[in-house]
């Protein structure tokens, strides 16, 4: 096939290119300010590489675990039909969105030594579990992750052609041999994905760590980075782990790409496949058992957070107001970064592809994907080193989290973005082409009505995040004018722990408020 | 809620244009000092009747990231006084040359052993220790052998001495009580810890949730419970072989825009009113005085026959080593 190689759109490259500029700056350029400004090269301590195993090994077993998990539980829901099954998978989405420092309080209100685990365990004589360390990261990790990985299982089950399940039923193929047949093809597809991804996020995870490791013998290199720099001051040592970070999650993100194809997240409830298989008692008790266990892990943390934080909601001061108003500013700025940013890129990417250069759209997509491997600290820290001679970044602290968390948000909204901006180009675009269509015009007629529904998901997810987030924050520390996650923070540390689940609840109502409404605006008619 | 978010929303706009117009006076300090319960609230009033001024307590972190914060801000930062670093600290924070001597001509401070230095003053003092809970542990340790050979459900939690002075100083006591075999001690502290915490009150909290027998905290805090809470049941557990001692620091900062009143406010520091808000709010003895006036929970504390402390200027070499130390102990 030949392809017509016309030029690129000023408006694409322009676009295209400041948002490539900035992401790049960002996380390549953060990386090497913060390298240079330490001058002499850091050294890697024992910890540090002690660090590093932890990293992988934690990462890899997040990931087992919430795979494992998540296939029968996508097996399950993909072959039940009861009442309120697709409010369950959408809820499936709802972990991702659940600010970290909240799911943090709900695990030790479950899992901790005076919880609910603990005191059901003391009760039948058992011993007790030490929540901190390798168990508590690993169920906070599962927390978060199994859903998601289900949510990408569930996908690959309904990408099979409902024609397979139909010819297998008329064959009477059941049990094992079905697995083999029609079960096995999908979890191949979909599982490996999943599984990088998870490994992906876990492998860059701060907050439960910093909560849940318990010291030093669970230090995560992004927890790493945190302390090189803001215990020891070591900037150097900094930036080495920060290489190493990105070291790692380069090779995860290659061995994803070698063992499968791209995974897609994709919005909304997924399409129901009719199905003849497990209909036997067995078969219906396993399904109910997964789904109800599932359920319960799930749901336990949520609902010990929300019984404390009924009764902590009397105690919430003004305090907890002004936090609330900077969250959702850092929050919509942060919607507004995310959105130009990706659009500008995706835009580039997807006519990229479809002027034919396959490997600079590759190119430009993989550099999208950079901030998943960067460490918010080291953007943060590479902030406080330019801005110092010029301006207090503390005082900044706000729009200057809106960015990092419009970065780290990137990578979420690209892959949601680019294949809707894809498929209008792809479907429509020579058809535009015909009647001239272009300029303005084309934007407001083409893309407008195809690219408002992913928009609003994206711009959701990154408010959602952004509203959430205690990472970068815990740098620019501002006690003073916290905003409501590091006010949460602040009062589960000074003796006020009714109030801070009170303020648990506020939040988790915000970022879920804002989620629903870019995705409502995204999807109103 | 509506109208609430609208006057949330309303206040950050309007809030800096009303500032007023007086000098202000910028202190960095940690966390607990300006909560609630804190000496905070109480010092900003007694220190804004006097001077004229705006009093802004900042809280910067738990005690040691105050110093790392200072560091990270360099000549720029805000701040005019540090209040909250330790004896364990001085040597560090004034080889970063961000310090300048406080000039002032302050009484002769009651710290045990006594606390001289021309740039940081002197506002507090206790000793570390581990505290329990008499209805939870009927047998506490009593020296670190002991604490060692426990039973394995005696756990503690204590602070990571990179952002926490408890921290440090407990790491720094264990290097003064065992020397070159500080690090096999932690070796088999190990176990027993439950988690280590960025601050002092974080670690406090988990033992009081049942998390831990013992937090590392002050042989003072069980002053908090019979005064605050009238709960007799929280103790100091008595170490033989001594406890280390923490002194309590603030300086003023070289680009200071208020020189003056940072003086000011460290003279005040010094003074009886100050003094007094301490061992009440801070849980802490008072540097300057005879003490005869604390509170009568005071009198039923555990007194350590023996204080231990390094000298100021030798804790960065012990300190590097240790942490070194206790980082390869605890990273297994």
């Amino acid at each position: 096939m030949t392809t017509l190689r016309h030029p690129l759109p000023f408006r694409v490259r322009l676009g295209g290119g400041l948002a490539l500029a900035i992401i790049l700056m960002l996380t390549l350029g953060a990386l090497v300010v913060v390298a240079m400004r330490a001058g002499e090269a850091g050294a890697l301590t024992v910890p540090d590489w002690r660090a590093l195993r932890f990293t992988i090994v934690q990462a890899f077993l997040s990931a087992l675990l919430s795979v494992l998990l998540a296939i029968p539980l996508a097996r399950a829901l993909a072959r039940r039909r009861f009442w309120g099954r697709d409010t369950l998978t959408s809820l499936l989405g709802a972990p991702f969105l659940l600010p970290v420092i909240v799911a943090i309080l709900g695990v030790i209100a479950v899992w901790g030594r005076s919880g609910w685990i603990a005191d059901g365990m003391g009760a039948l004589g058992l011993g007790k579990l030490n929540v901190y360390g390798m168990p508590g990261v690993l169920i906070a990790h599962v927390f978060f992750n199994l859903p998601l990985a289900a949510r990408l299982i569930l996908q690959g089950f309904s990408d099979l052609s409902p024609e397979r399940w139909r010819v297998a039923a008329q064959l009477g193929i059941e049990g094992r041999a079905l697995f083999w047949v029609n079960e096995w093809p999908a979890i191949r597809a979909s599982a490996p994905g999943a599984f990088a991804l998870v490994f992906l996020v876990c492998a860059t995870s701060f907050a439960v760590a910093l909560a849940l490791g318990g010291g030093p013998r669970a230090t995560t290199l992004e927890l790493a980075i945190y302390e090189a720099a803001s215990y020891d001051f070591d900037l150097g040592r900094a930036a080495l782990l920060a290489g190493l970070q990105f070291a790692v999650c380069a090779g995860a993100a290659l061995l994803a790409l070698a063992v499968q194809a791209p995974v897609t997240a994709s919005p909304g409830a997924l399409t129901l496949v009719e199905r003849w298989d497990g209909r036997g008692r067995w078969a219906r008790w396993r399904d109910a058992g997964i789904i109800g266990a599932v359920c319960l892990f799930l749901g336990a943390p949520v609902l010990a957070v929300a019984l404390r934080g009924v009764a902590g909601l009397d105690d919430l001061g003004p305090q907890v107001w002004a936090a609330a108003g900077r969250s959702i500013a850092v929050s919509a700025l942060a919607v507004a970064l995310t959105l130009s940013l990706a659009t500008g890129l995706a835009a580039l990417i997807a006519a990229l592809h479809s002027r034919g250069s396959a490997s600079a759209a590759r190119l430009a997509d993989v550099a999208g994907m950079l901030p998943i491997a960067a460490s918010p600290f080291v953007i943060g820290i590479a902030f406080i080193i330019v801005l110092l001679p010029v301006a207090d970044p503390f005082a900044l602290a706000l729009p200057l989290t809106a960015i990092v968390n419009a970065a780290m948000a990137l990578p979420f909204a690209l892959r949601i973005l680019t294949p809707a901006i894809k498929l209008a180009h792809d479907e429509h675009g020579k058809l535009a082409d015909t009647i001239g269509l272009s300029g303005w015009t084309r934007i407001r007629v083409l893309y407008a009505p195809r690219l408002r529904r992913p928009m609003g998901f994206a711009a959701g997810l990154s408010g959602a995040l952004a509203m959430g987030d205690l990472g970068v924050i815990a740098l620019f520390s501002t006690p003073d004018a916290p905003t409501l996650p590091l006010l949460m923070h602040l009062l589960a540390t000074s003796r006020q722990v009714d109030a801070a689940y009170g303020a648990a609840l506020v939040l988790v109502a915000l970022s879920f408020g804002v989620f629903w409404l870019f995705d409502w605006l995204g999807r109103r008619r | 809620m509506k109208h609430l978010l609208t006057a949330a929303a309303f206040s950050l706009i309007a809030l800096p244009a009303m500032a007023e117009e007086k000098p202000e006076l910028t202190v960095y300090t940690y966390d607990s000092f300006i909560s609630e319960w804190g000496p905070g609230p109480a010092v900003e009033k007694a220190f804004e009747a006097i001077c004229d001024c705006d009093l802004k307590l900042v809280a910067a972190g738990d005690g040691a990231s105050l110093l790392g914060r200072v560091r990270l801000e360099g000549k720029r930062s805000e701040a005019d006084v540090v209040l909250g670093l330790d004896a364990n600290l001085v040597a560090q924070a004034r080889e970063t040359g961000l310090f300048v001597p406080h000039g002032q001509d302050l009484p002769e401070s009651s710290v045990p052993g006594g606390w001289e230095d021309d740039t940081f003053a002197a506002y507090d003092w206790g000793y570390f220790a581990f505290v329990y809970d008499e209805t939870r542990l009927e047998n506490p340790p009593t020296s670190f052998d002991d604490l060692l050979n426990a039973p394995d459900d005696v756990t503690i939690v204590i602070q990571d001495p990179r952002t926490s002075t408890p921290g440090l100083g407990l790491l720094l006591w264990v290097k003064h009580v065992y020397g070159d075999e500080a690090d096999e001690v932690w070796a088999k502290l190990a176990p027993r810890i439950v988690t280590v915490t960025k601050g002092w009150w974080e670690a406090y909290s988990a033992f009081l949730e049942g998390e831990a027998m013992m937090a590392l905290s002050y042989t003072t805090s069980p002053a908090y419970h019979v005064i605050a809470e009238e709960d007799g049941t929280k103790r100091a557990a008595a170490f033989s072989d001594g406890h280390y001692m923490q002194i309590e620091v603030a300086g003023k900062l070289a680009a200071t825009d208020q020189p003056e009143l940072a003086d000011q406010f460290l003279a005040f520091m010094a003074g009886e009113e100050f003094q007094t808000i301490i061992p009440t709010t801070n849980w802490m003895y008072p540097a300057y005085g005879t003490g005869a006036d604390l509170p009568e929970a005071f009198s039923d504390l555990v007194t350590p026959e023996t204080s231990l402390i390094f000298k100021p200027e030798d804790t960065p070499a012990i300190r590097e080593e240790a942490l070194a130390g206790w980082l390869e102990a605890l990273s297994k």
